[in-house]
């Protein structure tokens, strides 16, 4: 009887300790990576790094051109994926719900949620870089579309699911059309898990690199034409780490650094919102 | 062999023929209800009179929500759920194809189990239906409002916080809050599904005297668990079993003289 029990707490404390050190080693490379990236980029920070173009090896410069393209095509990305992403989540969770149709549909977007970037990147070269004969910031913010649409989507259905039947049947109930009740009702009671979706969105974007590569590719000099090649955050820190330059090297550390907070930033929005959500 | 076995025989009773047709306001014809395959209702005929009471009893799955939820077609919403029979309200057959649901739903409020209030102010909660229907000035929006909250006997908890959330208010407020936007769309039937079985017994109190004030104007149709509330607010009252009419009545005739053994038993506690 006592072995059994001792069997049972030595079992108890070997699991324990597995899973604190399992934790402890994700974290440990976590916290190494900020490490770095706080050191090396805030000891790279700069105010020319906002009111200066990306410079040629050797010479000063600041990564104001890549923020001003990376904003763009963000923008241009969450104004291409919010609206078509919401509509669809509509259209799966509110009138497709539990259909094979939304069954099938929902694994396909599963599908493109998890696709590598990099594919995405290559089919929109082929689609909007290939044809044109030009890298452009176009092309870019519409691959990031595509990466977000996905996201998008399956949180606004899942945002818009969890919405009590109760709700939607007592708003028909009150003979308000179908439309009415899905954007007056059923929107509005899941819109915190929504605007949390676009923020994980835009979180996500913000950092991909690949996608960019093959579309916008990058510029060194100031642009705010989407048609022609744009700078980016992302492709800048990819080219710049690459380099040989120690000057290009601060700038890349400085630009992680940059993209790193504002992710934190929005990662903290996004909890602020969801939590104010769950409370009223 | 009972003495009420050998009298009755297990079949619906005095239906629509029991009430004064001049009286019936809405009437239910040979109603079937299947949910996919499930056999959920089986001929179902019965009357309910106007602005007057009518509770349906019976034990869990006898029937009684889902017999609601035909009457306003909120069953339309899911695909695999169908009715075949006649509801009549006037001279219209509420089960026919094409009829418009939203003209319908107007018509026949509900107020369902669990509180259901909309994510917007409680003043927005009572004149949202309002807005769709009429298109009525400040004042005489304001004077719905006012109307109907004071009918569900809310008005005087919530008149000073009209612009605060709906979701503030207690499990009990919300549910007279649904009551007062269900009536303000002003409809001529109200179907109350369990609406005291979520609420504490004051609550539930104050909620059993808003329906009796509401009896004189609405045809009120409860669905209700509480054998002691049926007897209280019902004028009739139909015991349903397993999908079947078994017994509708006058409450006061049914709940002292049960011609049903059925009924008599669920009556009496012996099951259900």
């Amino acid at each position: 009887m006592n072995l059994l029990v001792l069997r049972r707490k030595l079992f108890d404390a070997v699991m324990i300790a597995l899973s604190l050190g399992a934790t402890a080693f994700t974290l440990f490379w976590l916290a190494w990576i900020l490490w770095t990236t706080v050191t090396q980029g805030a000891s790279a920070l700069k105010l020319s790094i906002f009111t200066q173009m990306t410079p040629p090896p050797g010479s000063d410069g600041g990564l104001l051109n890549a923020f001003f393209g990376s904003f763009m095509m963000v923008v241009l990305g969450v104004v291409i994926a919010t609206p078509i992403g919401v509509l669809a989540a509509i259209y799966l969770a509110e009138y497709k719900r539990g259909t094979r149709v939304a069954g099938v549909i929902g694994f396909v977007n599963d599908i493109l949620l998890s696709a590598p970037s990099i594919v995405i990147g290559l089919f929109i070269y082929e689609l909007l870089v290939l044809p044109f004969g030009h890298f452009s910031g176009y092309a870019g913010g519409v691959a990031l579309a595509m990466i977000m649409l996905p996201i998008v989507v399956r949180s606004s259905a899942v945002a818009l699911e969890l919405v009590p039947p109760e709700t939607r049947e007592a708003a028909l109930a009150l003979g308000l059309p179908r439309w009415k009740v899905t954007l007056s009702v059923i929107a509005r009671a899941a819109r915190p898990g929504i605007i949390t979706g676009l923020l994980l969105g835009v979180a996500r974007i913000s950092g991909e690199t690949a996608p960019l590569l093959f579309t916008a590719l990058n510029n060194q000099y100031w642009t705010a034409n989407p048609g022609a090649p744009m700078a980016n955050i992302p492709v800048v820190i990819f080219q710049y780490a690459m380099s040989p330059y120690d000057n290009w090297h601060a700038l890349a550390w400085a630009g992680a650094f940059i993209v790193m907070l504002f992710v934190l930033t929005l990662g903290i929005i996004t909890r602020v919102v969801f939590r104010q959500g769950a409370r009223s | 062999m009972s003495l009420l076995d050998a009298e009755a025989p297990e079949r619906p009773l005095n239906h629509i023929a029991s009430l004064d047709p001049a009286r019936v306001k809405l009437a239910v014809d040979s109603l079937d209800f299947y949910y996919g395959k499930t056999h959920a209702l089986k001929g179902v005929s019965m009357g309910f009179e106007a602005r007057a009471v009518t509770a349906l009893i019976g034990p869990s799955g006898c029937g009684k929500s889902t017999l609601l939820r035909t009457l306003n077609r909120m069953y339309s919403l899911y695909p695999g759920q169908r009715a075949t029979g006649r509801i009549m309200l006037g001279d219209e057959n509420l089960l026919a194809p094409g009829l418009d649901l939203s003209k319908l739903r107007a018509r026949i409020g509900m107020v369902f189990q669990k509180p259901t209030p909309f994510p917007m102010s409680i003043f927005d909660n009572v004149a949202f239906g309002v807005r769709l229907y009429e298109s009525l000035n400040r004042a005489d929006l304001d004077a719905r409002v006012e109307e109907s909250l004071r009918r569900a006997a809310i008005w005087d908890e919530v008149k000073d916080k009209l612009k605060t959330s709906a979701l503030s208010l207690s499990g009990g407020q919300q549910q007279r809050l649904c009551v007062a936007r269900c009536i303000a769309v002003r409809p001529e039937i109200l179907l109350l599904d369990e609406p005291t079985s979520a609420l504490d017994p004051i609550s539930s109190a104050k909620l059993e005297e808003t329906i009796a004030q509401l009896k004189a104007d609405y045809t009120i149709i409860i669905v209700t668990h509480n054998m002691g509330q049926a007897a209280r607010v019902s004028k009739h009252t139909a015991f349903m079993y397993l999908g079947e009419l078994v017994e509708f009545g006058e409450t006061e005739s049914l709940f002292t003289r049960p011609v049903t053994r059925r009924a008599s038993d669920y009556i009496t506690g012996r099951f259900g």
